[in-house]
C-alpha cells in the first residue's frame, strides 16, 4: 500500500515517518513512535482509553488516522511527566488513589490536563463533565474526580 | 472512614501505592506494550453463526495477500495443539480454533498471522467458510429439552444439561412443614461480564533449538495450573515459560484465560516467529471465556409469622453457554454463603446447569455468590413485605449473633467471625436511614418516587479448591490445595526483594506485600522492591480471585519473614555475644533488649553474605527465605454431599444503603445517597480497600441497571460493543459512595485480615433492586430481574399505571399477585438497546 509522509511533534520531539493512509493514530503513536502509554480499549471511540491531546485538544487516537495528524503537536502521557518528575496531576492521582489497574489513567490524565489548561479552578461538576467521556472500570470515578480537584489545588501552588 | 486497629506501624495505613509511578507515566508494560524482534500479529476469523457445522474452509485468497505469513484453520491447529484445559467433569472438548463445528457467534474458525494486524484482518476477511447451520438454542429452559442436532456436545450426553443435581442440607421438608408463611419469588439474573478496559492478549514465541515456548500474557493462575497449557500445546511443562504482564483490569475475567495464550503459541510454533494476539473489544465480548452467571431462580423461604427464617429452597437454572471451563464452580462458590448472614437452619438447592449457543461462563467478581446475595436479599425483602415488617427489622431478627462464631451454616461452610448488627447500625447511622424514611414519606406526597434500598450481604473470601468440583457426581481431579507463595531475600546492603508468584491484575499486590513486609521486619517501605515470578521460577501460586490474595500473601510473607528473622537473630546473637532470647527486632535493628547494643539489618546482611568464618559453623550464607502458605482452614466435603466441608470460612460482610429517586416519566434513576459499610477484618490499606468497594459498587450498579450480554433467538449477540454493552460512565455513578468500616478480625488469618477485593459488586445489585422496588412501592412494581434498564422500567411503570387506572385501585399499595412473574418474563425477553423500544 502507498505510504504518505507524516510530520508530527509528539511531547516536544519532531518525528517524520512514512505511514499507510489507513494507519490509526493510536497504532502510529504506540508502535511506530514507541510510546505505549496511550492505550487502546474498544477501537470505536466509546471508551476513551486512547485519548491524546492534538494541538491541545483531546482526541480519540483510535478514530483518527496518523496522516490526519500531519503537522500537529501531540501530547501523550509520556509527555505529561516522568516518575522522577511527575506532573502535579500525576502526583494528585497517586495521592488520591485515582487509579487501580492504571489502564484508563493515561487518557484520564490528558483529559484532565485539557480541562485544567482552560479552567484552573474547576468545580466538581465541571470535572465530572470533563472526564465523563472516558470509561474507568476500577475506581467508580469518585477518586478520579478527587484527584483532578486536588491537582487543580496543587497547580495553583496549594497543598 | 474509621478503622479500629492499633499496634501496627504499616498495617492499616493508607500508604500510596508502589505500583503507581510507572502506571501514571505510561510505563505499565501491559501485554500489548511488549514487543519482540521479528514480531508478527494475529487476527482471528469469527463465526457469524451461533451453531453450525463447518463444511469447508478455503484459505487460498487469504494466503495470497502480501504480508501474510500463516493462515491456520481449526483442523490444522488441532494437528499440533490438543483441546484446551477444562476443569469440568466430564470435560468439554474445546479448541483454540473451532474444529468441525462452531457453537456460538464469535468463535474462532481460522487465524491469520501477518506482518501487521491490518494485513491479518484484511486476509481474515478473504477466508471463505461454508457453514451448515444447526438448530440454535438460546433459551435456557428450552435447552433442558434439546435433542438431536440442537445438542451442543453429543459426546457428553443426549441433551444440553451439563449437570443436574439437588443438594439438601438439613431437615428442609420438616422446616417447611413448621412454617407459618412461605414466600415465593421467581428471579432472573442476566448475563453480564467484567469487561476490563484491557482485553486479553499474549505474545508467544517458540525456540526451535530448545523446544521451548515463552509466552507473555495477562493471565493469572500460571503458577497454579499453567502446566495445563503445556499439555494443550503437547510439550512437557518445563518447555513452557509463562511471563506475567501487568493486567489492565480483570475483576476475575483473567483468572486463567488459556484460550488466547494457547492460540498465540500454536501460531508462533507454526510460523517460527513471535506472534502477538490481543483480542479486540468485539473478540473479548463475543469469544472471551468469562461471561458471568445467567440464572433463573425459583425461590421459597419458609418463615414463622414473627419473621424467623426457617429454611430456604432454591431451584436454579444456569445458562453456561457453549463450553464449560470451571465446571459449575460458581454454584460451589454460592454454597459458601447460601443462607446469607441469617440463622436459616436448612436449605436445598436444585441446580440444572445447561449449555446453549452463547459465550462460555468464567469468573466475574463474585463468581456466583453475588447472584446468591441477590437471591437471598430479594427474599428477605419479599418476606418483610409479606409479613408487613420493616426490612431492617427482619434482617436484625435473623442475624447470626457475634457470640455464635465460628458459625457453621447448613451447607457445612463455617463463618469465622462477624458483627452484622454493628455493620447494619453503622450504615443506618451514616445513611440517616430514619431521616430518609421521613423524607421519602414527604416526597411521595409530592408525587416523587424516592426509594431506600438496604441489603446485608456476605462477602466470603479466600477460596479453597474444593468448590470447583464438589457439585460433580464424579469429580475428575478433586484437588484440595490453593496455596500462595513468596520468596524474599535481603541483599548484602540490607534491601529487601520480594517476589510474588501471581500477577498484578488491577489490585495492589506490591503495595500489600510492601506494607506487610515493612511491618514484619520493621523496615521502611522504600527499602523494599517487589517483582513477579514467571513459571520457570515460580513457586505454588493460586493467585488473586475470590478475594484471597491479600490474606494469602500476608500469610506467606509472615512465614518467610519469620525465617529471615531467625537467621538474623542467629547472626546477631553470635556477633553481639548475646542469647537469641535476649534480642529484639525494632526499627530495622536487632538489639539486645534494654541496651543500646545492636546491629542494623544492613550490618547483619553484610555479615550473612560475606563473613562466613565469623558466623556459627552451621550458618548457611545469605539472608533469604521462601514460604508457601496454604489455605488457612479448609476441610473435605462428605461423600453424600450433605456437608460440603469448610471451604470459604473467611467471611466478610457488608450493608449497602442506596437512596435513589426514580423519574417515572423516563425510568431514569438518580442517586441521592449511597452508603456502603464493609467488614473485611483487619484492613491493610483503607484507601485501596475503599477503592475496591467503590469500584465494585459501580460495577454492581452496571449489572443492576445497564449491562447485559443480550442474545436474540438466533444466537446473535446484540450487545457486542461498548455502544450497546453499557458500562457505567461517570454520569451513571453516584457522586459520593460513602464507605464505612467495621473491623472484626478473622481468627484464622495473619493479622486477622479478610478479603475485600470483590467489594461492592457483591452487594450493589441486590441493593439497587431493593431501592427501585421501594421507590415504586406505590405502583406495586416488583423488581425480580436485572438489568433494570430505564426503558424497561418505564414500560413497567406505564403498565402499572394502566392497571391501576383500570382497577381504580388508587390507594392499593400492594401490587397484583401475578406481577412478579410478568416482570421476570420481561427481563427474559427484553431487547438490549435503550433506543429499541
Amino acid at each position: 500500500m502507498e505510504q504518505e509522509k507524516v510530520t508530527v511533534t509528539v511531547n516536544g520531539l519532531r518525528y517524520e515517518r512514512l505511514v499507510e493512509p489507513r494507519r490509526l493514530l493510536c497504532d502510529f503513536i504506540r508502535q511506530d513512535l514507541g510510546l505505549p502509554g496511550t492505550h487502546v480499549g474498544c477501537e470505536h471511540g466509546v471508551c476513551g482509553m486512547c485519548t491524546v491531546l492534538v494541538n491541545g485538544q483531546t482526541a480519540r487516537s483510535c478514530l483518527m488516522f496518523a496522516v490526519q495528524a500531519d503537522g500537529a503537536s501531540i501530547t501523550t502521557v509520556e509527555g505529561v511527566g516522568t516518575p522522577s518528575k511527575m506532573h502535579p496531576l500525576q502526583q494528585a492521582f497517586w495521592e488520591k488513589h485515582g487509579l487501580q489497574c492504571g489502564f484508563c489513567t493515561p487518557a484520564m490524565l490528558v483529559t484532565a490536563l485539557e480541562l485544567l489548561n482552560h479552567n484552573p479552578t474547576p468545580s466538581r461538576d465541571e470535572i465530572r463533565e470533563a472526564i465523563s467521556s472516558n470509561l474507568c472500570r476500577c475506581t467508580g470515578y469518585q477518586t478520579i474526580v478527587d484527584s483532578v480537584e486536588h491537582a487543580a489545588t496543587l497547580m495553583r501552588g496549594g497543598v | 472512614m474509621t478503622t479500629q486497629q492499633t499496634g501496627y506501624r504499616w498495617i492499616g495505613q493508607s500508604m500510596k501505592r508502589v505500583e503507581d509511578p510507572r502506571l501514571l507515566t505510561g510505563r505499565g508494560q501491559y501485554v500489548d506494550d511488549i514487543a519482540l524482534p521479528n514480531m508478527t500479529y494475529a487476527a482471528a476469523l469469527r463465526s457469524p453463526h451461533a451453531h453450525a457445522r463447518i463444511r469447508s474452509i478455503d484459505t487460498s485468497k487469504a494466503k495470497a495477500v502480501p504480508g501474510v505469513i500463516l493462515v491456520m484453520t481449526g483442523a490444522e491447529a488441532a494437528q499440533q495443539t490438543g483441546p484446551l484445559p477444562c476443569f469440568a467433569s466430564p470435560p468439554v472438548t474445546q479448541y483454540c480454533i473451532a474444529v468441525d463445528r462452531v457453537r456460538h457467534v464469535g468463535e474462532a474458525v481460522a487465524a491469520v498471522v501477518a506482518e501487521s494486524r491490518y494485513i491479518a484482518e484484511d486476509a481474515a476477511d478473504l477466508i471463505e467458510v461454508e457453514y451448515e447451520p444447526l438448530p440454535v438454542v438460546t433459551d435456557p429452559e428450552e435447552a433442558i429439552r434439546s435433542t438431536g442436532d440442537a445438542v451442543l456436545h453429543p459426546e457428553r450426553g443426549p441433551n444440553n444439561i451439563a449437570l443436574q443435581r439437588t443438594l439438601t442440607f438439613g431437615p428442609v421438608d420438616e422446616d417447611f412443614a413448621k412454617a407459618d408463611v412461605v414466600v415465593r419469588r421467581k428471579l432472573r439474573w442476566p448475563r453480564s461480564g467484567a469487561q476490563p478496559m484491557e482485553t486479553v492478549g499474549a505474545l508467544a514465541s517458540y525456540d526451535d533449538a530448545t523446544g521451548k515456548f515463552s509466552i507473555y500474557a495477562n493471565t493469572s493462575m500460571y503458577n497454579y495450573v499453567g502446566w495445563l497449557m503445556a499439555m494443550s500445546l503437547k510439550v512437557p511443562a518445563h518447555k513452557l515459560n509463562i511471563i506475567p504482564t501487568m493486567a489492565g483490569g480483570s475483576f476475575g475475567s483473567k483468572l486463567f484465560t488459556h484460550k488466547v495464550p494457547i492460540l498465540a503459541a500454536t501460531l508462533a510454533r507454526a510460523c517460527g516467529r513471535p506472534v502477538k494476539y490481543v483480542e479486540d473489544r468485539i473478540d473479548n465480548i463475543m469469544n472471551c471465556d468469562n461471561h458471568g452467571s445467567d440464572r433463573i431462580y425459583d425461590l421459597e423461604l419458609a418463615l414463622k409469622k414473627d419473621g424467623t427464617m426457617l429454611s430456604l429452597r432454591m431451584t436454579v437454572i444456569d445458562d453456561y453457554g457453549a463450553y464449560l471451563q470451571f465446571g459449575v464452580g460458581h454454584h460451589g462458590n454460592a454454597l459458601a454463603q447460601l443462607t446469607g448472614p441469617y440463622r436459616i437452619k436448612s436449605a436445598q438447592v436444585s441446580l440444572t446447569a445447561v449449555m446453549t449457543n452463547k459465550g462460555q461462563q468464567g469468573a466475574y467478581r463474585g463468581f456466583g455468590s453475588e447472584v446468591n446475595n441477590f437471591a437471598v436479599e430479594r427474599m428477605a425483602d419479599a418476606a418483610a413485605e409479606a409479613l408487613k415488617m420493616d426490612p431492617v427489622d427482619i434482617r436484625r431478627k435473623n442475624f447470626i449473633q457475634p457470640d455464635q462464631f465460628p458459625y457453621k451454616i447448613p451447607t457445612g461452610n463455617v463463618y469465622d467471625s462477624g458483627n452484622y448488627e454493628a455493620v447494619l447500625d453503622k450504615a443506618l447511622g451514616m445513611a440517616d436511614y430514619h431521616g430518609w424514611r421521613r423524607k421519602q414519606h414527604e416526597a411521595r406526597k409530592e408525587g416523587r418516587y424516592v426509594g431506600i434500598g438496604l441489603v446485608s450481604c456476605q462477602e466470603r473470601s479466600v477460596f479453597s479448591a474444593t468448590e470447583f468440583w464438589f457439585w460433580n457426581h464424579e469429580p475428575g481431579f478433586a484437588l484440595t490445595s490453593s496455596p500462595d507463595s513468596v520468596d524474599i531475600k535481603i541483599d548484602p546492603t540490607g534491601k529487601a526483594f520480594v517476589r510474588l508468584h501471581a500477577p498484578f491484575w488491577g489490585n495492589s499486590p506490591e503495595t500489600v506485600a510492601t506494607q506487610v513486609l515493612a511491618e514484619q521486619l520493621t523496615i521502611d517501605p522504600v527499602d523494599i522492591t517487589v517483582t513477579y515470578a514467571d513459571t520457570d521460577s515460580g513457586l505454588p501460586g493460586t493467585g488473586p480471585g475470590g478475594s484471597r490474595y491479600t490474606v494469602m500473601i500476608a500469610g506467606a510473607i509472615a512465614g518467610a519473614a519469620k525465617e529471615i528473622k531467625e537467621k538474623m537473630f542467629k547472626v546477631a546473637a553470635h556477633l553481639l555475644e548475646a542469647s537469641e532470647s535476649d534480642l529484639e527486632l525494632r526499627d530495622g535493628r536487632v538489639s539486645v533488649r534494654g541496651t543500646d547494643r545492636g546491629m542494623s539489618i544492613g550490618e547483619i546482611a553484610l555479615q550473612a553474605h560475606y563473613f562466613k568464618l565469623s558466623l556459627p559453623a552451621d550458618f548457611r550464607s545469605g539472608l533469604d527465605a521462601r514460604y508457601t502458605y496454604d489455605h488457612p482452614y479448609t476441610t473435605l466435603p462428605n461423600a453424600d454431599r450433605t456437608d460440603m466441608g469448610v471451604f470459604y470460612p473467611i467471611m466478610g460482610h457488608m450493608c449497602h444503603i442506596p437512596i435513589i429517586e426514580v423519574d417515572i416519566e423516563t425510568g431514569q434513576i438518580k442517586f441521592l445517597k449511597y452508603v456502603a459499610v464493609h467488614d473485611a477484618g483487619t484492613v491493610v490499606n483503607p484507601m485501596t480497600l475503599a477503592g475496591h468497594i467503590r469500584g465494585g459498587t459501580v460495577q454492581g450498579i452496571g449489572s443492576a441497571l445497564y449491562e447485559h450480554y443480550y442474545y436474540d433467538s438466533s444466537g446473535q449477540l446484540l450487545t457486542a460493543n461498548f455502544a450497546d454493552y453499557l458500562i457505567p460512565t461517570l454520569m451513571e455513578a453516584p457522586e459520593n459512595i460513602e464507605v464505612g468500616h467495621v473491623v472484626t478480625p478473622s481468627p484464622y488469618t495473619e493479622y486477622g485480615i479478610k478479603g475485600g477485593g470483590e467489594g461492592g459488586r457483591m452487594g450493589a445489585p441486590a441493593a439497587l433492586a431493593s431501592a427501585v422496588e421501594d421507590a415504586l412501592k406505590p405502583l406495586g412494581i416488583k423488581i425480580d430481574g436485572l438489568p433494570i434498564r430505564p426503558v424497561l422500567l418505564r414500560e413497567m411503570i406505564r403498565e402499572a399505571q394502566q392497571r391501576r387506572t383500570e382497577d381504580g385501585a388508587a390507594e392499593d399499595l400492594q401490587g397484583p399477585s401475578d406481577w412478579s412473574g410478568r416482570s421476570s418474563r420481561e427481563h427474559l425477553g427484553g431487547p438490549p438497546g435503550n433506543a429499541e423500544r
